[in-house]
């Protein structure tokens, strides 16, 4: 008797199937409302190598939905404590911890020694760095992603006349067609039940079982239990949107961008800031982490189009909100009404000051 | 009732619509419903979608047949 008994005796799967699984190496990118039950359920199956990559941290706020950790994980690394609570569990997996965010420069790294990539990540540069990577290294990825009561699911790249996420979207949205940035709820079981089909659409790419969702797309609704499953077939589009090799890619800016509007990093709007200068948070009041510093306004991205008068004495206002993209959008509205004012827009927000506190994954 | 075709919203664009659905008389084309839709809802030009005839995706302008069911589907990216 062994753990995997149960699914050795399965009718299509057995012993071929699972050797198939302990032979596969498979990096899931995100450990969060996704990676959760991702990572769970490979994990369970028996997948012989898992990598994991993650370069945030648990905060209190995940735990509605990454069912992975509990409070005696809060301020660690997610990679780090998602391989501590599988080596407990489990002592025929070989696991890597990745503590990074995918990107330009690591992702060929990353991603080569792997027969499967899985996208469990929660913003879409990552998504589309990921999607342009694994067309580049021609492997097969699990996709998945959620909008608040929604979620979709597909495999990319299964084989040469597969699709790419480009297939369905070219382009990366720009921050203006992103209306609302700002954390979105959600309720764990969403995640859940899309990692879920994640997890068994890549089963079933590693032990060829069944049909898998190779260009399709399949959505489902949380509050309507209503499924819309969707065709897809490869376009010239998605070819030419997608860079052609690992140059073209590097030189992508993958960061989510409102054209005209100049952004900084943190450590550039230290060095600026003098006399004249505003620092404006565009959070809404409830949002945290707070910034303690003595020279900050705080004008919610909600109000700012009627609190316009609180800026007119500043020569240059600096935006920043969670992640920089409401930001850009207060420096857009700020630029039409005041030409002359020098307005930026702070990188990466709040969460690129100070990594754990980022909470959205 | 064969001229009538029926629109399903996704995502942020069913959100910022306030409705899951609309019923209305079929325009023909994507080209044609698309300039119906802008016409009506303004917000939709902010929105980033594709569009999806009779549960296939369009990558082109494409007709539209009688009773058809139309998608508008925004990226989703959260995880």
């Amino acid at each position: 008797m062994n753990r995997f008994e149960r699914q050795l005796i399965l009718p299509g799967f057995g012993t071929e199937g699972q050797e198939k699984l302990r032979n596969s190496s498979v990096a899931v990118i995100g450990a969060g409302g996704l990676g959760s039950p991702i990572l769970l359920y490979l994990a369970a199956a028996g997948v012989g190598k898992i990598t994991v990559v993650d370069g945030d941290e648990v905060s209190l706020s995940n735990l509605n939905r990454q069912v992975i950790f509990g409070e005696m994980d809060l301020g660690k690394k997610k990679a780090e404590a998602v391989v501590d609570y599988f080596r407990s569990k489990y002592s025929d997996i070989e696991w890597t911890v990745i503590s990074d965010f995918i990107s330009t420069e690591n992702a060929k790294e990353i991603l080569s020694p792997h027969h499967l990539i899985i996208d469990g990540s929660d913003n879409f540069p990552t998504r589309y760095l990921v999607n342009d990577a694994c067309v580049l290294l021609k492997k097969p990825l699990v996709f998945g992603a959620i909008y608040q009561h929604e979620g979709q699911v597909s495999v990319f790249n299964l084989n040469r006349n597969s699709c790419q996420y480009r297939d369905l979207f070219p382009d990366m949205p720009s921050a203006a067609e992103i209306p609302n940035c700002s954390e979105t709820g959600v309720l764990g079981v969403l995640p859940g039940i899309i990692g879920n089909l994640m997890a068994l659409e890549a089963i079933k790419v590693l032990s060829r079982l069944g049909e898998v969702l190779d260009n399709r797309v399949l959505y489902f609704n949380s509050l309507t239990s209503e499924t819309y499953d969707l065709q897809i077939s490869p376009s010239f589009k998605a070819r030419a949107a997608a860079p052609a090799d690992w140059d073209s890619l590097q030189a992508i800016n993958y960061e989510l961008a409102c054209e005209g509007i100049e952004t900084l990093d943190w450590d550039d709007a230290f060095r600026r800031a003098g006399h004249g200068t505003m620092l404006v948070d565009v959070r809404e009041l409830e949002e945290e982490p707070p910034l303690v510093c003595s020279a900050l306004t705080k004008i919610p991205m909600s109000v700012l189009p009627q609190q316009l008068e609180k800026l007119e004495d500043a020569e240059s206002i600096f935006f920043f909100c969670q992640t920089g993209i409401r930001s850009q959008k207060a420096a857009l509205l700020i630029k039409s009404h005041f030409p002359d004012k020098a307005t930026y827009s702070i990188k990466g927000g709040i969460s690129a000051l100070k990594t754990n506190s980022r909470s959205n994954g | 009732m064969d001229e009538l075709i029926t629109v399903r919203f996704f995502g942020m664009v069913a959100e910022k619509l306030g409705k899951q659905e609309l019923v209305l008389e079929n325009p023909g084309n994507s080209d044609r419903l698309l300039e119906h839709l802008n016409e009506n809802y303004p917000d939709l030009k902010e929105i980033k979608f594709s569009l999806a005839v009779n549960k296939k995706l369009c990558t082109e302008p494409s007709i539209i047949p009688i009773g058809a069911e139309v998608a508008i589907l925004p990226p989703f990216s959260g995880g």
